[in-house]
């Protein structure tokens, strides 16, 4: 019998074929006789197409086909997973910068980037909704056709609102009220693989190729635009290239798949880093917070006006702002709330999930507030967050899960780890901020794992290994329960006509779903061997004891693989387990559900800013994570680590720049930046919190998203702790931080430290 | 398309001679990906600021994206695939894994040529001097800390009397 597996930071599952370059990403795959696929697009974001032109770019050599709305199915078919809103090319309009009006298809990439600059788009630009006040301006245009709109807002650019709370704010007294504003922009995924996606016909249905989080929702997309069964639809998803949420939904598999039919050929399309960042992108949020106070720091109640920009087309955003939103309050007990939420459509691209599905952006206005009432109220900013923040057990949320960490400890080890109440040097100041998110709701994962007679294993599931390392704790948990080492084990993902049904690989749910699933596998295994084993020394089943891969019987102990070697010695054969693990719905619940669990981060760190320049040094950054159990604390650390620097990119330097006609005008690498190694804090710590207390195998939780909750709101309070300056919007650039030095000359002078 | 109907290079991946035909506007990336059939060199901005198709060209990290295949003709390239010998890793790639530097993996090819260029201008070098090397090499999943940690061990390990 092999070690204890869980809690051990074996190397990574699939890392030898990462650093020998023969890990096969999507865009590595090869296949017969494949055709390339260009995007045709205009240069602006919001035209009426007038005529599309294709007789230059048919002519020209090595073009295959060139389409357009035209020459697709009518009506034209949409898809999208909260409203089947995205057409597959654009119809009659473009609705944001980027759209495809056409496609060509050529032999090679080449012939098809030429052809695409051939096709002849004759348009006229319209004015383009790209702020929040144009969304709200009935002046604007609408940017969906209220034609294909339900609802009381189909004619407005109103996606969608909602009203959550609870107590009444109106009658809740307090010493003292704050009301500020604070915006969140958008912001692109810039996962280091670009978008890829491929589509064959394959006998009588079809593959589509796409590194996708979630292929069975992509099955599902493609089955009902084909009209064809599950069972025909075929999606293989290889291990993506980072993902963040920008992976989780189709974009131009659709269009791939019509393609593959027409031609009855493979085809494929790689799109540009630049037209990456025109596929989806962080949902924007303005967030005006009024919040009472006593005068001792505890919340008397808060009022939330959140309001979201999202794209041309819902995507997820929807969710995003809906879950985000009904989370306004954070993992503080407060005695009444009301949360008002908008999502306004824009034509700009769709809006969707990026790691924390909106908790970023509300724990910067929430986070942001917390320090302005430490500073009205004199307090010491932890000890009004202690004042606040839920027990574990709190029902912080009426009706809703309870708090299920200890919470308090995560903020005080990230106290203490970045020194809290010991003075700082001049021009430096300190900052603290926690996040809560609430993990996956609903929603099902089925895993089936194979005992083989050697006892290795196979397992299978749906998870897609985007980079936090599923694979190889999936790996652990079925080599604890199986009494093998993780090199025993095999973890197939990705195939849709091989693995069984997971909803998704989203809000870090896939220790906890995809986890219990193999565990409960593992124990259906156990179950069917101690049937082999009493049958084979015709023993009742309370006389045989299993346990971590060894059978015990009177007199004799063996390991599974003795076991399978003896029952199946004739014609051979293998165990197979089925686990699975569902989240039901909640009829009453405003999410559909409560939340397996919540994930709950602490941010701290110290920073020093140039007054001259605005530029900021991070001397110090504090990430706490409440893991419950971590399978594999390395993997744990990396995932938190990496959360932190990502969140170093929101707060410090990213923004999409959109001109006053919508062009996004920082599209790619050379002038978006993102965190380098230069961005790095000269120190980065990563503490853990484990108590064992989440509804995972081995009492874990999800993580890897909380480390970017606090990055914002931290980083900012340790620039009003240096200089004085508050700062409402991010990011937090030099030229922001210098103007703020600069507008006001009374506040570079640093406070006081106490 | 370009009027050129191209030529030939001929070159040395990995020690293996090759001789392949390109056209002129044809990059190194894309040779060696589609015509070379080596794919574990990545690409992602195709503008020379990501750093995913760094390999190096005469034993000088390159951005692939960046040079045209032609440029290398009688040249030495050697990506990714050419580090490990017989299936045994390098200890810089060894390092990565040992220092649970990787993540989705994508940036790792490039991170690990730019490292190894790295290591042979700098058999020692401090933290600083890895943070500056590996700047031009964009990590999304931000492992910075794992990567950095990975190379020093390498050092250390005496990584770079091998290639």
């Amino acid at each position: 019998m092999n070690g204890d597996q869980i809690g051990r930071s074996v190397r990574r599952t699939g890392g030898y074929e990462r650093v020998t370059g023969q890990q096969e990403f999507v865009g590595d795959i090869r296949l017969d006789g494949m055709l390339h696929v260009k995007l045709v697009t205009v240069d602006c974001a919001h035209a009426r197409i007038d005529s599309v032109n294709t007789g230059h770019a048919r002519a020209l050599p090595g073009v295959r086909d060139v389409v357009c709305a035209a020459d697709l199915p009518s009506p034209m078919p949409r898809f999208g997973p909260v409203h089947q809103d995205r057409p597959v090319l654009a119809v009659a309009e473009t609705r944001f910068h980027g759209e495809p009006v056409a496609a060509v298809v050529a032999d090679t990439e080449q012939a098809a980037e030429d052809a695409a600059a051939a096709v002849e788009v004759r348009y006229e630009e319209l004015p383009a909704v790209a702020t929040i006040a144009a969304a709200l301006d009935p002046g604007m245009p609408l940017v969906q056709d209220p034609d294909l709109r339900t609802g009381p807002h189909a004619a407005t650019n109103l996606l969608s609102e909602w009203r959550f709370g609870w107590g009444d704010v109106q009658t809740q007294a307090a010493d003292h009220v704050l009301d500020s504003t604070y915006t969140f922009p958008m912001v692109t995924h810039f996962a280091i693989e670009p978008h890829c996606f491929l589509a064959a016909p394959d006998h009588d249905g079809i593959a589509v190729w796409s590194a996708v989080q979630h292929p069975f929702a992509l099955q599902q997309v493609i089955a009902r635009l084909l009209g064809l069964p599950l069972a025909k639809i075929r999606v293989r998803a290889p291990d993506p290239g980072g993902a963040f949420g920008g992976k989780q939904h189709a974009k131009y598999e659709p269009l791939l798949a019509l393609l593959a039919v027409r031609l009855q050929r493979p085809v494929r399309l790689e799109l540009t880093l630049s037209e990456t960042f025109q596929a989806v992108r962080r949902t924007a949020f303005e967030i005006r917070l009024r919040s009472g106070f006593a005068s001792d720091g505890t919340l008397c109640f808060q009022d939330a006006e959140c309001t979201a920009l999202v794209g041309a087309y819902a995507d997820i955003a929807p969710r995003v702002v809906s879950k985000a939103c009904y989370y306004m309050c954070g993992p503080y007990r407060v005695p009444a709330a009301r949360i008002h939420a908008r999502a306004l459509l824009s034509h700009t691209p769709p809006a969707t999930a990026f790691r924390g599905f909106g908790t970023p952006q509300v724990a910067w206005a929430l986070e942001s507030q917390m320090d302005e009432a430490a500073r009205r109220l004199g307090m010491d900013r932890v000890e009004i967050r202690l004042r606040n923040l839920a027990r574990a057990g709190d029902h912080f949320i009426p009706g809703d899960k309870p708090a299920d960490g200890n919470w308090p400890e995560a903020l005080r080890r990230a106290a203490a780890e970045i020194g809290w109440g010991t003075p700082t040097a001049p021009g430096r100041g300190r900052g603290i901020a926690v996040g809560v998110k609430a993990s996956a709701t609903t929603g099902a994962s089925y895993a089936i794992v194979r005992l083989h007679v050697d006892g290795s294993a196979t397992v299978m599931a749906a998870t897609s290994d985007m980079g936090q390392g599923a694979r190889t704790v999936l790996a652990q948990v079925a080599a604890q329960e199986l009494g093998i080492g993780v090199d025993q084990v095999r973890v197939v993902m990705g195939d849709t006509a091989i693995v069984p049904f997971d909803l998704q690989t989203s809000a870090s749910r896939s220790v906890v779903f995809m986890g219990t699933a193999v565990l409960e596998a593992c124990r259906d295994i156990h179950a069917k061997l101690r049937v082999m084993a009493c049958e084979a020394f015709g023993l009742p089943p309370e006389s045989v004891q299993i346990t971590h891969g060894m059978i015990r019987v009177p007199g004799r102990k063996l390991a599974f693989a003795e076991l399978l070697s003896e029952a199946f010695a004739g014609v051979r054969g293998e165990v197979i387990g089925v686990g699975s693990r569902r989240g039901e719905r909640v009829g009453t619940h405003p999410l559909g559900g409560p939340p397996a669990f919540y994930e709950f981060s602490c941010t701290a760190c110290e920073i020093e800013v140039d007054p001259e320049t605005g530029e900021l040094l991070i001397l110090k950054h504090v990430s706490v994570a409440d893991v419950g159990k971590a399978l594999n604390p390395a993997q744990a650390h990396s995932q938190d680590e990496g959360a932190a620097v990502m969140g170093l990119g929101h707060s410090l330097m990213e923004h999409l720049i959109l001109d006053e006609r919508g062009r996004i005008l920082n599209l790619g690498a050379l002038d978006y930046r993102v965190p380098t190694t230069k961005d790095m804090p000269l120190e980065l710590h990563s503490l853990l919190v484990e108590n064992g207390d989440g509804p995972g195998p081995y009492g874990s939780k999800g993580a890897g998203e909380g480390g970017l909750f606090g990055v914002a709101p931290a980083l900012a309070a340790a620039v009003a702790d240096a200089t004085g300056a508050v700062i409402r919007d991010l990011p937090l650039s030099p030229e922001r931080i210098w103007e703020e030095l600069t507008r006001q000359p009374s506040v570079s002078q640093p406070p006081a430290n106490t | 398309m370009t009027e050129a109907t191209g030529g030939t290079v001929t070159f040395t991946v990995n020690d293996v001679a090759r001789t392949i035909k390109v056209s002129p506007p044809t990059t190194l990336l894309d040779a060696l990906r589609w015509q070379v059939g080596l794919t574990g060199t990545k690409k992602c901005c195709a503008e020379g600021e990501c750093g995913a198709c760094t390999v190096l060209l005469d034993g000088r990290a390159v951005n692939s994206c960046l040079v045209l295949a032609v440029e290398a003709e009688e040249a030495a390239v050697v990506t990714i695939e050419g580090l490990a010998t017989s299936g045994r890793l390098s200890k810089l790639q060894d390092a990565f894994l040992a220092e649970g530097a990787i993540q989705c993996g994508f940036c790792i090819p490039g991170m690990v040529m730019a490292a190894r260029a790295l290591l042979t201008d700098n058999p020692s070098p401090s933290e600083a001097d890895v943070r500056e090397g590996l700047s031009g090499n964009l990590c999304r999943c931000a492992g910075y800390q794992g990567i950095v940690r990975a190379v020093l061990r390498a050092a250390a390990d005496g990584a770079t009397v091998e290639r």
